[in-house]
């Protein structure tokens, strides 16, 4: 049979590694691309310049907690962020259906300028495209994003080291549950609202606080669990969780256990992972504890040199077991 | 959160893990019947705490991966056609059939949705009323009650376009084929507790009376299978068999006679194929008579070849116990979650699968 793409190849998890390693890299190659960052550095006369890019096509365009528009913002802010970089400038591509009301762009053209004035970014080059109907789905939205790495700034995700300390921001899954929460067929009531926000400012604090940030990872598709293990094989390390530190809402755990969801594999749209010296982690903690967006920040595990390449997680109960990447799509168009 | 929190404590799992520990004197083995159970094993790292004198083997309770070829390729069949949508369980999407699978279907442009419930599939019929809407019935005694409803519902309001395709199973005959073989070495059962929520204990009395193995009806957090296990333990070292209810909570002895009542006034037992275990006579279910305009099969001609076994694919001995995905040639090699060959490592429930993602080499 012809081999098409199927869902499995967006979810962010193996079959989209499997997709970018084989059909991707081969054409597109080179060493920027190749270390695959959230976002690639570019050293130009002197300065460290970080580039991203990452389309939105998340059903329903409103949820509770934001909306493509913003999250548009938020995502691509984001991918900068996670190397250390200052985001400066975006760029904007509309893909619209035939059909859209206008008020609804209107509504999600305000959205994403607020959620650029909030993350100090400027939206600097746009394109707009109108397909037929049934040809997308109301509106798919791409940004590319570019950004400054100050001086001193070292943060990749191959920087992992045996000791480091593993933080994160707040409880993980809020975003995939909100937006589920409203998908036609599927809808449920839940006060769970989308974590989706700018996570710069948080990061820049964490910068002043420390200059022993290893790696950040904002998990988003493929939730904590897949972000966790491209940073383990990326850094070749092993990185152990803890699950009774796992910050889970009761909402989302009870969500996801209703509908037969890990709360490590489902999205998120404003957390981050960082992995930190362990020297310092306490001190990262505290600077992300003053941010409101991260007063929630806990520590959910350590790196350690065994299992290079592997999430091991210590269950509530004393055993332990493997937390692998999404191996298929948990759940589509969550972002 | 209540009912769950307090069955995944730490302290009193561990002051069970030490119980079995100081009664556990004989090797014995145990076999978790159901899916769930064998995910919540593994999910929770339990098998690492006990004692070498017991061993845990998975059995046939994963109801996608005992779901046969050829009720896969008659999915497909019916995927195919121009009017047709396909509500399905989101685990079937991806089983591989002979040719193709239900994902590959959609890729190519057919009409598969992912339903959670029955009754969302008797709403896609109801808002699609030009075209045929096939639900397919998999699973076993726990989720046949809410096709049958859906059945019954569909034909109080006279839409004759939902209809099912029943590859629904039972489990009592299962286990009695299982047990009959004699294949396989088991000391005693743990029990499915949400089955057990619909058929009660009785079946489960032959188990004990004429193969002589101790039962555990069982819930599924970690507590309640440690549990299950320490009764399990109590039963073999003080030489008693019966059949104890872990799963109180949820479980009563008798069952629950009104969702089978539903049963029988849709369905009637049926002669029916189970990967791995072969055919087994009156395991299955088929629409009654008074419902066979809800039947996939008086709309469609369902014959399709007969599938053959996929060649090296040992899911049939890892659904009978017979043997672990460790030693399949094909596990984490040809076989994996992506690229699954076997169905055994599709389904989320299934022992490959929970092996593949849990299991430390």
């Amino acid at each position: 049979m012809t081999p098409r793409i199927q869902m499995d190849h967006g979810a962010g998890g193996r079959a989209s590694q499997e997709l970018v390693a084989r059909t991707f890299m081969p054409a597109l190659e080179n060493p920027i691309l190749s270390e695959l960052n959230d976002s690639a550095l570019l050293e130009l006369q002197g300065l460290s310049l970080a580039m991203s890019t990452d389309s939105y096509v998340v059903d329903p365009i409103f949820f509770p907690g934001g909306d493509i528009g913003s999250l548009a913002v938020h995502g691509t802010v984001n991918d900068l962020a996670m190397r250390g970089a200052q985001p400066l400038f975006l760029s904007v591509g509309f893909i619209l259906e035939e059909g859209l009301e206008l008020a609804d762009l209107e509504r999600l053209v305000d959205s994403m300028a607020s959620a650029a004035r909030e993350a100090g970014v400027q939206v600097v080059a746009a394109d707009t495209k109108v397909v037929e109907r049934g040809k997308a789905d109301r509106i798919f939205i791409n940004t590319a994003g570019v950004g400054a790495i100050p001086p001193g700034v070292k943060v990749a995700g191959q920087n992992g080291r045996a000791g480091d300390i593993v933080l994160m921001n707040g409880p993980m899954g809020d975003h995939g549950v909100a937006v589920l929460s409203k998908r036609e067929g599927l809808s449920f009531q839940t006060e769970i609202r989308s974590d989706s926000a700018s996570l710069n400012g948080l990061v820049n604090e964490m910068l002043e606080a420390s200059q022993e940030i290893h790696v950040l990872r904002d998990p988003t598709r493929g939730g904590v669990a897949t972000a966790l293990n491209e940073v383990a094989q990326q850094s070749g390390v092993g990185i152990q969780l803890d699950e009774v530190r796992l910050p889970i809402r009761p909402g989302v755990s009870a969500a996801c256990e209703l509908l037969g969801l890990d709360p490590l594999y489902v999205a998120n749209e404003g957390k981050l992972l960082a992995l930190v010296a362990p020297e310092e982690a306490e001190l990262v903690l505290d600077a992300m504890r003053q941010h409101p967006l991260g007063r929630e920040s806990c520590i959910i595990g350590e790196v350690v040199s065994e299992h290079p390449g592997r999430v091991i997680l210590k269950t509530e109960i004393g055993g332990s077991r493997i937390v692998d990447m999404l191996s298929g799509e948990q759940l589509p168009r969550i972002c | 959160m209540k009912y769950q929190d307090e069955y995944r404590d730490p302290k009193l799992a561990g002051s069970i893990v030490e119980a079995i520990r100081k009664k556990s004197d004989t090797p014995v083995r145990f076999m978790e019947v159901c899916g769930t159970h064998t995910v919540a094993i593994f999910r929770s790292g339990l098998k690492e705490l006990l004692p070498k004198t017991i061993t845990l083997i998975s059995g046939p309770g994963c109801p996608v991966c005992v779901t046969a070829t050829q009720d896969i390729d008659r999915a497909i069949m019916l995927c195919q056609e121009r009017d047709v949508i396909v509500a399905t369980f989101g685990d079937l999407m991806r089983v591989p059939g002979s040719e193709s699978s239900l994902q590959q279907e959609k890729a190519r442009g057919a009409d598969v949705r992912m339903v959670y419930a029955s009754f969302d599939a008797l709403e896609l019929a109801r808002q699609h009323r030009d075209r045929r809407v096939v639900m397919l019935g998999i699973g076993f005694e726990t989720t046949v009650p809410t096709i049958a409803a859906a059945v019954y519902q569909a034909h109080q309001e006279s839409l004759d376009n939902f209809m099912v395709l029943s590859a629904h199973k039972l489990l009592p005959p299962a286990l009695e084929t299982l047990l009959s073989a004699d294949e396989v070495n088991i000391d005693g059962f743990l029990c499915p507790g949400h089955v057990t929520t619909i058929i009660g204990t009785e079946p489960y009395q032959d188990v004990v009376d004429r193969h002589g193995k101790s039962c555990a009806v069982s819930g599924f957090e970690p507590v309640d299978i440690l549990q299950s296990i320490y009764m399990l333990v109590c039963q073999i070292e003080e030489g008693r068999c019966e059949v104890e209810i872990q799963y109180s909570r949820a479980v009563d002895a008798k069952g629950n006679p009104r969702a089978r009542q539903l049963m029988e006034e849709v369905f009637e037992p049926a002669d029916t194929l189970w990967r791995g275990l072969g055919h087994i006579s009156q395991s299955g279910l088929k629409l009654r008579k008074k419902y066979m305009a809800h039947a996939a099969e008086s709309h469609f001609a369902l014959t399709v070849p007969s599938a053959r076994e996929l060649p090296g694919c040992r899911c049939g001995e890892v659904l009978r116990g017979v043997c672990t995905p460790l030693e399949c040639g094909l596990f984490r090699k040809n076989c994996t979650p992506i690229n699954p060959y076997g169905p055994c490592m599709v389904s989320s429930e299934g022992t490959c699968a929970a092996y593949y993602k849990y299991h430390q080499d």
